[in-house]
Formats: C-alpha cells, sequence, structure tokens
C-alpha cells in the first residue's frame, strides 16, 4: 500500500471518529452527521480503490481525473451550503416567533397582575 | 390512592380525526384519566377544535416534529406530577378501547414503560411488505443493542412511568423518537414491556413516515440508534 493511501485512510478514519465524538457529545445533530459520515466513506473508498478515480472519470467523460474531483466537490459544497442557508433561515424565522410568542405572554401575564393589584 | 395518569395526544393537523378520539377517551369512565393534546403548530383549525373540546392543550408556537412535542407533553406531565403518561397519536389508530390493556399492565407488574404492540400476535392490522421489513429490522437491530425482545419499537402508544418520564422529560429525540428512546430506557435500566393491542388505520390525517422517505428513516434511526447506545453507556 502506498504511503499516501495510508495517509489518506488514518486521516479519513480520525475525521470519522471525530464525526462520532460530536454526536456523542450532543452537538452534532445525526441529520448532518448522515452527510458527513457518507463523505468520509466515500473518501475511504477511493482511498483504497486507487483506479477508482480513473475509471469514474472515463464513465463521466471527463479528460482529466482531478477535474472531476474539483467539479464534483465543488458542486456538492455548493448543494451544501445552499441547504445550510436554507436550516439557518428556519432557525431565523423560529427564533422571531418565539421571541414575540414570550413578548406577548409577559404582556399578558403582567395584564394579569396589575388587575390582580 | 390511585394513579393520576395522563393522556398525551400529540397533534399535526388532526382537525378531522381528534373529536372522535376525545369523545371516545371521555366515555372511559375508571382510572380519572387527564388528557393533554399538544398541537404541534398545525396549518389547519386543530387548535380550534381542541378549544372547542374543552381539553387541556399546549399550543406550540413553532413546528418541533413529534419528538419535540412529546418531551412537550412530558415537561407537562413531570410539572404536574402525573405518576403515568400515556402516548395516543392524534389520528386515531391507538383507540381508546385498547387503553386498559397498557394501563392493567402496568398496575399489576409495575413495569416501567408499556408498548401497545401490534405483532405479538397476530392482529387484523396489516401494513406493507417494505414497512414490515423495516420493522423486522429494528427489532434486529434493538436485539443487538440491548439484548431485548421489542417487536414493535416504531408503536407510538405507549405508556410511560414517572421514572421513564422524568427521563423523557430531560432527553427525548426530535425526530422518529420511537426507536431510539427504547435504547435510552434501557440504557437507564428501565423495564420495556409490550402488550398486544389492536390498532385501526388512520382516521385521518398522513402517516410521518412516508415511502419515499423510509430509506433515510432507516438511516438516521440506525445511526441514532447506535450513537445513543454508546453515549449512554459511559454513564
Amino acid at each position: 500500500m502506498a504511503r499516501i493511501q495510508i495517509i489518506a485512510i488514518s486521516i479519513s478514519a480520525l475525521f470519522l471518529l471525530y464525526i462520532s465524538y460530536l454526536i456523542i457529545k450532543g452537538r452534532l445533530r445525526e441529520e448532518y452527521a448522515i452527510t458527513w459520515i457518507a463523505c468520509t466513506i466515500i473518501l475511504i473508498v477511493f482511498s483504497f480503490w486507487r483506479n477508482g478515480l480513473e475509471i469514474m472519470s472515463h464513465l463521466f467523460g471527463v479528460y482529466e481525473a482531478p477535474n472531476l474531483v474539483f467539479t464534483g466537490a465543488i458542486f456538492a459544497i455548493l448543494i451544501y451550503l445552499l441547504h445550510l442557508s436554507v436550516v439557518n433561515s428556519r432557525l431565523h424565522s423560529d427564533n422571531k416567533k418565539l421571541a414575540q410568542e414570550i413578548a406577548l405572554l409577559k404582556e399578558r401575564i403582567n395584564k394579569i397582575l396589575v388587575d390582580k393589584e | 390512592m390511585g394513579k393520576r395518569i395522563l393522556i398525551i395526544i400529540p397533534c399535526y393537523n388532526e382537525e378531522a380525526s381528534l373529536p372522535a378520539l376525545v369523545k371516545e377517551l371521555r366515555t372511559i369512565g375508571a382510572y380519572g384519566l387527564s388528557i393533554l393534546a399538544v398541537n404541534d403548530c398545525s396549518t389547519d383549525r386543530t387548535a380550534e377544535v381542541i378549544r372547542k373540546l374543552g381539553i387541556n392543550s399546549l399550543e406550540l408556537p413553532i413546528n418541533l416534529g413529534i419528538g419535540g412535542a412529546m418531551q412537550s407533553g412530558f415537561l407537562y406531565a413531570q410539572e404536574n406530577n402525573f405518576d403515568v403518561a400515556v402516548q395516543m397519536d392524534g389520528d386515531g389508530q391507538h383507540p381508546p378501547a385498547e387503553l386498559h390493556k397498557l394501563l392493567e399492565y402496568h398496575l399489576n407488574k409495575g413495569t416501567n414503560v408499556v408498548i401497545g404492540s401490534r405483532f405479538i400476535t397476530r392482529s387484523d392490522f396489516r401494513s406493507t411488505w417494505t414497512r414490515r421489513i423495516g420493522i423486522r429490522y429494528l427489532y434486529l437491530f434493538n436485539k443487538l443493542l440491548t439484548g431485548k425482545h421489542i417487536y414493535d419499537s416504531t408503536s407510538g402508544f405507549r405508556l410511560l412511568d414517572k421514572q421513564a418520564i422524568d427521563i423523557a422529560a430531560s432527553m427525548y429525540p426530535d425526530e422518529y423518537p420511537e426507536p431510539e428512546s427504547l435504547i435510552l430506557f434501557s440504557k437507564y435500566g428501565l423495564q420495556v414491556a409490550e402488550v398486544a393491542v389492536n390498532m385501526r388505520t388512520r382516521q385521518g390525517g398522513v402517516s410521518s413516515i412516508k415511502s419515499f422517505t423510509s430509506f433515510y428513516y432507516i438511516v438516521k434511526v440506525t445511526i441514532a440508534m447506535f450513537y445513543s447506545y454508546i453515549r449512554y453507556s459511559k454513564k
């Protein structure tokens, strides 16, 4: 096994362990972990299967294998960023709704307290 | 003195089926049941239906999903000192006529968690073969992790005692909580048992597990169960 393979495989394995650590600590939700675990598995597969990249490039009709990596990776990253923006927007509007709800409740409780006095 | 029992009904767009369910629950004279509906930010007239029925309810200002809604119910049960909480889905799948089976089992044996199961004995419940394979897989995976035989780990018809309520109130999975929470309960040393019940097909609404998301469901639940197993082993 070539040196680069060993390096790639051990880094992927460490990455996988770190993802597991984050999930166990409750800092990463499983929904997001699925993406990260899938990416790591793809990395590990191509670390073991060195010809894989060439074969995939031929399949897609790409002349230079690294170009496939860049195109694929950038596309995937863009999609994932868009997804995170959507999630973030939803969190933002949920947060606003919660704040408004609490403010209205406070106002109602205050009114009740004032009426009682 | 009898135990104080709370029926928690998580509702998401259940305006069609909720009135019948509540009506049936009210005909049960024994046990002195209290009813709590948790309206998970429904987009139909569920809130209005709940008001008309005059039952206690938690109106969630944002949609939390079934796990978050149930946890809200468990927090209410904890705060109001209930001894037992029973989850019954708002779509009418869980018939109130079967409720006594869960309650009697708990009252006689003191089991912490009792699940109303469709599969212990053959009943008139039918489902698709893909769903059956999924449930079979969850049974085997659960057995592998906890060593317990739970045939219907996706069933939402379940009873929790005070100890289980305390755990569920402080930590409960958000999405697809049923199979994962069983790992949690087992890890905390609670007893989990199943009783056979007859379930109806839903009276209205749609399943939270649609066919095109079922693969995602299995993957997500597998990861969640596995990590729950590791997480709570360390305690």
